[in-house]
């Protein structure tokens, strides 16, 4: 692997409550390379999403950070404001689920694109709208000119989650994170607009994170992925590795899950995933592992190698995972 | 249409016929007030045969939500035809319509925001027992719902916030229950869920299915969940129905365009699969509901378009492909057809 643009050690996200401090996120490396799309997937409550809002500073007061989190050498945890606004945008930028809360209603498109620009570029209003209309034809969308001088409101769920992404790419930054930004589209839009994200990935050598739940849209566009469960990854492994030999008992119970072709009964995990106020100590998905033994109360378990993969069971070496047979319906 | 649902010589538990649902919308132009018609439905035609599934599915717009509200009347049609086991419900009176919401009944798509945070779990259940002055201890017939949908009986007393979102799903199933309907509207009723809770909630449709012979109308835009759950599926776009038949049929061999973009858009999980496919990419965006366009409505985003099909609607009729398909030019091959041209 080359050196990592974005690199987290131990990183651990947790919130003070009135019932007591909800621990989220509990220790989650990650290492992105140029031109690497790397899938981190988990269910709600995994902590995926919190992992990146926690280190780009964009939690509530209620949370507290700890861990390490480098882009391009840059210390974002524990950063003084200044050098976040200096890395924000710049180095790293955002993808959000929701582009309709994410722009300001009462401002042209294009001027909310040139105002991203012109906060970490000296250049004049003029160029900066000149760009921004460049930007959005870039992320494709059609007439960018006309578009530009058009209103939120006036842009369909699809065309503004391009805008999302013109302004991710405005000023260049070398990692993008994508927080489940085909969620809250239609199947037809999704397609594209993953193809824009992927297109941009390639031609200008970005390294993104994809925030996912969904395994078909890791499978389409992830090169490596990170399982997460109640705040820990507990698989990490190449995109074909872990839909084919998935290594961790939750990565197959969750592949599983998915309806096959001509299947009579569908095959869910049991249970509910734990109350993150009292994460149970050793192994938080032993509650609903088929494979569960005592060993998995004994230690929180850390990742370790199997085979070309990292996994987080203790009894990686005894337990035989089985997928089931069958086209995903 | 008869054909695709497998009729036999029984009354269908649901029959509608030329559904029609506008929406009159206000809008602004400058200061003036101004008024649209939204065209939700458009001429849709469908049975749903006893202890039969049908699909649903659509992208948002398609009007999937609309027809299963109409066939409540939650929605009121503003034509066409809706009967309930031969009994015309549309026009019908409060108090009759009231009788036969008995008999069907509605999952919503969010538990969350279905069940009443200050009601308790056994009340909400015990709702439509008491509307309908259902008489006998209705306690005893919630702790009977409760075991039906896998919840314990004394799960009653505590209220919605102490249960996870897969749980409320079946706080919702166990009062659309209540009344033994015959026919279960469930309008997205796991798409809330996760990836995993999912299948416990469709195992447990399933099963009920069985045990109670009920008729489903399942919409959805999940389609691997329809694949698993419809006997029947109906592909809605803008308000019309594009192709309805057999699930496998429709997955395997489907023949409207717009059905074929929509099964090569879902994203499989399996890596492999997925690079090496070729794909339909659709462009643009479903046209607005308003301002419909001229005769095919998937005209403006369908790879193989034709002159005809802004000027005349394609019925939907079967065109020798053994279920009934509305395009003027239905192909299995679309997905070859488009990467040959590209």
């Amino acid at each position: 692997m080359t050196a990592s643009l974005l690199s987290l050690r131990d990183v651990t996200v947790s919130f003070e409550t009135p019932n007591g401090v909800v621990q989220a996120v509990r220790g989650v490396d990650l290492d992105v390379a140029p031109g690497e799309m790397v899938g981190v997937v988990g269910e709600s409550g995994s902590g995926k999403s919190v992992t990146f809002l926690g280190i780009l500073g964009l939690l509530p007061n209620s949370a507290r950070i700890s861990g390490s989190a480098t882009v391009e050498g840059t210390e974002l945890i524990g950063a003084t404001n200044k050098v976040m606004r200096s890395v924000r945008g710049k180095k790293i930028a955002m993808i959000f689920q929701d582009p309709l809360s994410s722009l300001n209603p009462v401002y042209r498109i294009g001027d909310q694109v040139a105002e991203m620009i012109l906060a970490h570029q000296e250049m004049s209003g003029a160029a900066a709208s000149d760009r921004a209309v460049e930007l959005l034809d870039i992320v494709g969308i059609p007439q960018p000119k006309v578009r530009a001088r058009q209103y939120p409101h006036e842009f369909s769920g699809g065309m503004r989650q391009r805008v999302m992404i013109a302004m991710a790419i405005a000023n260049d930054p070398d990692v993008l994170i994508a927080d489940e930004p085909t969620t809250a589209l239609d199947v037809t839009v999704q397609a594209q607009i993953l193809e824009v994200i992927q297109r941009i990935q390639q031609q200008m050598n970005k390294a993104v994170v994809m925030i996912t739940h969904d395994l078909g849209v890791i499978a389409r566009v992830a090169d490596r992925v990170q399982v997460m469960y109640a705040g820990r990854v507990v698989e990490r492994a190449s995109v074909n590795d872990l839909f084919a030999t998935p290594t961790h008992p939750y990565t197959a119970g969750l592949l599983n899950s998915l309806p096959r072709v001509g299947q009579q009964r569908l095959l869910p995990i049991p249970g509910r995933p734990p109350n993150m106020l009292q994460p149970p100590a050793g192994c938080a998905f032993r509650a609903r592992c088929p494979q569960v033994a005592p060993i998995c109360a004994a230690k929180l378990p850390e990742l370790v190698a199997h085979g070309t993969a990292m996994t987080a069971c203790v009894r990686h070496n005894e337990i035989d995972l089985s997928i089931v047979e069958g086209v995903p319906a | 249409m008869s054909s695709s649902n497998g009729g036999s010589g029984t009354v269908p538990v649901l029959e509608v016929t030329n559904l029609v649902k506008h929406f009159s919308v206000s809008g602004a132009k400058g200061l003036r007030k101004t008024r649209a018609t939204v065209h939700a439905v458009s001429d849709v035609s469908f049975k749903v045969e006893a202890s039969q599934t049908v699909g649903l599915v659509g992208e948002s717009g398609s009007g999937k939500t609309t027809v299963g509200r109409s066939v409540l009347r939650l929605a009121e049609p503003t034509s066409g035809s809706v009967k309930f086991k031969g009994q015309e419900i549309v026009g019908m009176g409060r108090r009759e319509l009231r009788g036969m919401r008995r008999e069907m009944q509605i999952v919503f798509q969010d538990p969350q925001a279905s069940l009443d945070p200050r009601l308790t779990v056994g009340s909400a259940i015990a709702e439509p027992l008491r509307i309908q002055r259902v008489p006998g201890k209705h306690s005893d017939r919630v702790a009977e719902l409760l075991e039906l949908v896998g919840l314990a009986p004394d799960h009653a007393r505590r209220f919605p916030h102490e249960f996870s979102g897969g749980q409320r799903q079946r706080i919702g199933i166990a009062r659309a229950l209540a009344l033994n309907p015959s026919l279960v509207v469930l309008d997205e009723p796991v798409s809330a869920l996760d990836v995993s809770i999912q299948g416990a909630v469709v195992n447990l449709l399933d099963d009920l299915q069985d045990r109670l012979g009920l008729s489903y109308l399942f919409i959805a835009h999940d389609l691997s969940v329809v694949r698993h759950i419809s006997d029947v599926m109906a592909v809605m776009y803008l308000g019309k129905l594009m192709e309805i038949g057999p699930s496998e049929t429709i997955y395997t061999r489907p023949s409207h365009p717009y059905t074929q973009a929509l099964l090569s858009a879902v994203p499989e999980p399996d890596p492999m699969t997925e690079r090496t496919r070729q794909r339909i990419l659709l462009q643009g965006d479903v046209p607005s509901p308003i301002n419909p366009p001229s005769g095919c409505r998937f005209r403006t985003r369908c790879p193989i378009a034709k002159d005809l099909c802004a000027m005349e609607e394609p019925a939907l009729i079967d065109r020798g492909d053994g279920h009934p398909v509305a395009c003027h030019f239905p192909t299995k091959n679309l997905v070859e057809m488009v990467s040959a041209a590209r």
